[in-house]
């Protein structure tokens, strides 16, 4: 299937995941388009405030929405998606053709394309990079994940490149959209991986990093002579912006001060309890839901308590969604609506089946033998109903909105008991199956999040019982027709869902704040920002 | 004299050691270690092949016995070499090196201010005659000890940067940047210092030779400086030796609130990345400093008070 330009990409789907960390933050509602008034200029510079550094600028390597938000824009990707439909539109590759079984990618770049130290990008450059990916291993968990299982990266002719893997996988191409495959020049692509963090990579895209000080701050410069942008992009040519500075200050409300007094343009991670300082200043708040797995509670399916989907199924009639939405969150935060984020591909609305019905809940623990006790505890032969829930203190949001689900949850005679980890606890925790439940969420704008999550053929961290979930799972990642995956991804939700082996509770919504003189700031497909469009005035 | 000093540089080598084994120690039982916080780094319900990690941790030496990675560290500690960081491959000692400068400023400006505006509110306090002018003074140091250094450091931040707009918010540039911080970590500190001093001046006022300076004619004012002061500020001065230890943990707090460059940043971010061979460096660091200023601080006793005498081989002492 041959994908061509703007016009006539596939309506695809798909795509790439994503992932925040420590700032973790909000959203919904959706970018604004604020095209704003006036005529946009050239000129200036953005300072924008992020509460953390995650000590490495190569972007490659970055997980964390606040380092994203910056290094994000040194380099330019294969493909782009569009935020609103999901689709895949071409920007450093002109097209693209994919084997019918999706275990070939072929791209065609774009000509007379040049990184900021003037090397040309060639096919070579684009296998250098695929090469090396693998090899970051844990210190670039995303971008390796989107590669894993990839067989050979080859250049056809200068222009093009063939990536081929072992098995299907449709996810790719959302994959190349996003900023872990960003292309970085081959001196960069040489350089290790700790280097690359400290001094930054030399990549083609609309800024180059010009200074990195950890924990303080990292200032871009507009590159000279930018000419291959996205198809998306409303600029064609170079950014509207001299200068992006990103602050460094971990205090949420010295941020929304910042930002109110004027001493920043923008700040990331505006949480709920920041709102009101920033109401009635010359701010703005843009929302957007974060794509791919909402948080809710991942269940450790094998428990003996667990196994049972009555169980299951009653905790998810039990939590009150919208209560921890509208109580927690930011502004705007949807209750979730199905184990996909709304702003997902192929997302399905699930919604009466994550109603609140503590009744119905009641009732599933009567049949499944958990009898209401003397102290509000359902019991069944002598055993308490009780359960742990494990959690990171990753977001702000995590702990209140657990005590919440402990409180809804004990209405129906459920003991909970949270557990708070540290984030390298996680891992072990879920290979070792020591957890009944684990509070979470996973960035993504591509559906295939819930293979990754929910096959019983990967990872399996939830202990799903194998079966027609797996089929189905196998089959979005095979297919290459838009429709067909949809119908399949939407299948997947269905079964999650239903046999409730993870309970969604609300949508991670990233929230920004920006000043008014700030225009076209807009979030991308994965709630991350672009500011080559960006302008002040 | 030459044997006190020489006991006195030994138990601080002593402390130091502690300092240090005491950290690896802590740093040891933590769960994780540097290599799965990296990994974890930026994962939201992180999913990570065991085996890269385990690859990685055998290259930093993290698979090794606990006793053989604490004599690895530790000998070279001793010759002044931490290693390298393990989130940035930097030398420890220039990462601190680096840092040091914009920490010393911060802490020497906060103690600064906190001798200044704790040693006058103490003054003030003894002096005036009026009650409530005394009663209202003495009031504030408790208040200053007790409220959290971050809240403070907001208050200011809200007043001076949010709504007057007088001196920036966040960052290192300049004196400016300084104010707030240096007055934020000055509170708590000087708030002990205005308690220790108030006290010790109210024990020297009724002390017979205050009465007898007063005897002969010697004004309120100089009976209050020169004599009883001179005498209440040596407990002050052994006040300001633990100070500096708290200082610097204030600067933790401090540096984050504004945002400042500094050790206090570094040493959150290891703790964070759980960066074992910095976090050792700043505990070694800040116990060198805390035992160099206790040792300072005794040696200049004598020069204050004559009294104390420094017996060979002995503590300082009063005779």
């Amino acid at each position: 299937m041959r994908a061509l330009p703007p016009a006539r990409s596939p309506r695809w789907t798909t795509l790439a995941a994503l992932v925040t960390t420590g700032a973790l933050l909000t959203a919904c509602g959706s970018g604004t388009d604020d095209t704003g008034s006036g005529k946009p200029r050239s000129g200036g510079t953005l300072t924008f405030a992020v509460g953390s550094d995650a000590g490495c600028v190569d972007p490659q390597q970055v997980g964390s929405n606040d380092t994203i938000y910056s290094v994000r824009q040194v380099v330019d990707s294969l493909t782009d998606q569009d935020p609103r439909t999901g689709k895949i539109v071409p920007w450093l590759a002109r097209s693209w053709d994919i084997s019918a079984d999706t275990t070939a990618f072929t791209f065609h770049l774009r000509s007379g394309v040049t990184f900021s130290d003037g090397s040309p990008l060639t096919a070579q450059v684009v296998k250098d990079n695929f090469d090396a990916v693998p090899k970051l291993g844990v210190l670039g968990t995303l971008a390796e994940g989107y590669l894993s299982g990839v067989r050979s990266t080859t250049v056809v002719d200068p222009l093009t490149v063939k990536v081929t893997f072992r098995q299907p996988n449709a996810q790719f191409l959302q994959a190349t959209s996003t900023h872990s495959l960003g292309i970085e020049s081959s001196a960069s692509v040489k350089r290790s991986p700790q280097q690359k963090c400290s001094d930054g990579v030399v990549g083609s895209g609309p800024f180059v990093l010009k200074q990195y000080v950890q924990n303080q701050s990292i200032t871009l410069a507009r590159r000279k002579g930018y000419a291959w942008g996205s198809s998306r992009w409303a600029k064609k040519g170079e950014a509207y912006l001299d200068r992006l500075v990103f602050k460094v200050v971990p205090e949420a409300g010295v941020r929304a001060g910042s930002l109110r007094s004027g001493q920043v343009d923008a700040i990331g991670s505006v949480g709920r309890a920041d709102e009101a300082a920033l109401k009635g200043g010359p701010v703005t708040l843009q929302r957007r839901a974060n794509p791919g797995i909402v948080f809710g509670l991942g269940f450790n399916n094998a428990r003996p308590v667990l196994k049972d989907a009555r169980v299951r199924r009653a905790i998810r009639s039990a939590v009150d969604r919208k209560q921890i939405a509208d109580t927690v969150f930011p502004t705007g935060t949807r209750p979730a609506t199905s184990v996909l984020a709304h702003t997902t591909p192929d997302y399905t609305d699930l919604g009466t089946d994550l109603a609140f019905d503590p009744a119905r809940a009641k009732s599933l623990l009567d049949t499944a033998g958990w009898k209401a006790g003397g102290d509000g505890v359902r019991t069944k032969d002598g055993k308490r109903l009780s359960l742990t829930i494990d959690w990171v203190p990753n977001a702000a949001t995590n702990q209140p909105a657990l005590e919440l689900i402990q409180q809804q949850l004990k209405a129906v005679g459920v003991q909970v008991t949270l557990k708070q980890l540290q984030l390298p606890q996680l891992t072990p925790i879920q290979q070792s199956g020591q957890y009944d439940a684990i509070w979470g969420n996973i960035t993504r704008a591509d559906p295939d999040i819930l293979r990754s999550s929910f096959s019983t053929k990967l990872a399996n961290f939830y202990r799903v019982p194998a079966g027609g979930l797996d089929t189905t799972l196998a089959a979005q990642a095979a297919t290459t027709d838009p429709a067909e995956r949809g119908r399949l991804v939407e299948r997947a939700q269905r079964s999650i869902v239903r046999d409730a082996y993870n309970v969604p509770v609300v949508e991670l919504q990233t929230q920004l704040g920006l000043s008014t003189k700030v225009h076209s700031l807009a979030f991308d497909a994965s709630s991350r920002i672009q500011l080559h469009d960006t302008w002040i005035g | 004299m030459r044997g006190y000093v020489i006991k006195r540089l030994a138990q601080a080598a002593g402390v130091l050691w502690a300092a240090y084994t005491v950290a690896f120690l802590v740093l040891d039982y933590l769960p994780g270690d540097p290599v799965t916080a990296m990994a974890g780094a930026g994962m939201e319900s992180g999913q990570v092949d065991p085996r890269q990690i385990a690859a990685l941790r055998h290259e930093y030496g993290f698979d090794q016995p606990v006793l053989t990675q604490y004599t690895q560290y530790l000998g070279r500690a001793v010759r002044g070499d931490f290693g390298d960081s393990v989130a940035t491959g930097r030398p420890v000692t220039s990462t601190l090196a680096d840092a040091l400068p914009q920490t010393l400023q911060l802490t020497a400006s906060a103690l600064l201010l906190a001798v200044v505006l704790g040693g006058g509110l103490a003054v003030a306090a003894t002096y005036t005659t009026r009650r409530w002018l005394r009663q209202f003074l003495l009031s504030l140091p408790p208040l200053g000890v007790s409220v959290p250094t971050f809240w403070v450091g907001l208050l200011l931040v809200e007043s001076f940067s949010f709504r007057l707009r007088w001196f920036p918010a966040f960052g290192n540039d300049g004196p400016r940047a300084l104010v707030l911080p240096a007055l934020t970590l000055a509170v708590p500190t000087g708030a002990q210092i205005a308690q220790v001093l108030a006290k010790s001046l109210f024990t020297a006022l009724d002390q017979a030779y205050v009465e007898t300076a007063r005897a002969k004619g010697a004004g309120r004012w100089r009976v209050h400086l020169r004599h009883a002061l001179r005498n209440a500020s040596l407990p002050a001065l052994t006040v300001v030796g633990l100070l500096v230890g708290q200082l610097i943990a204030g600067s933790v707090v401090v540096e984050t609130v504004f945002s400042r460059d500094g050790l206090g940043r570094v040493t959150a971010a290891a703790v964070t990345a759980q960066d074992i061979p910095v976090v050792q460096g700043v505990v070694a660091f800040g116990a060198l400093i805390f035992v160099t200023t206790n040792l300072v601080v005794d040696l200049v006793y004598p020069l204050l008070d004559p009294r104390i005498v420094v017996a060979a081989g002995g503590r300082a002492s009063a005779v």
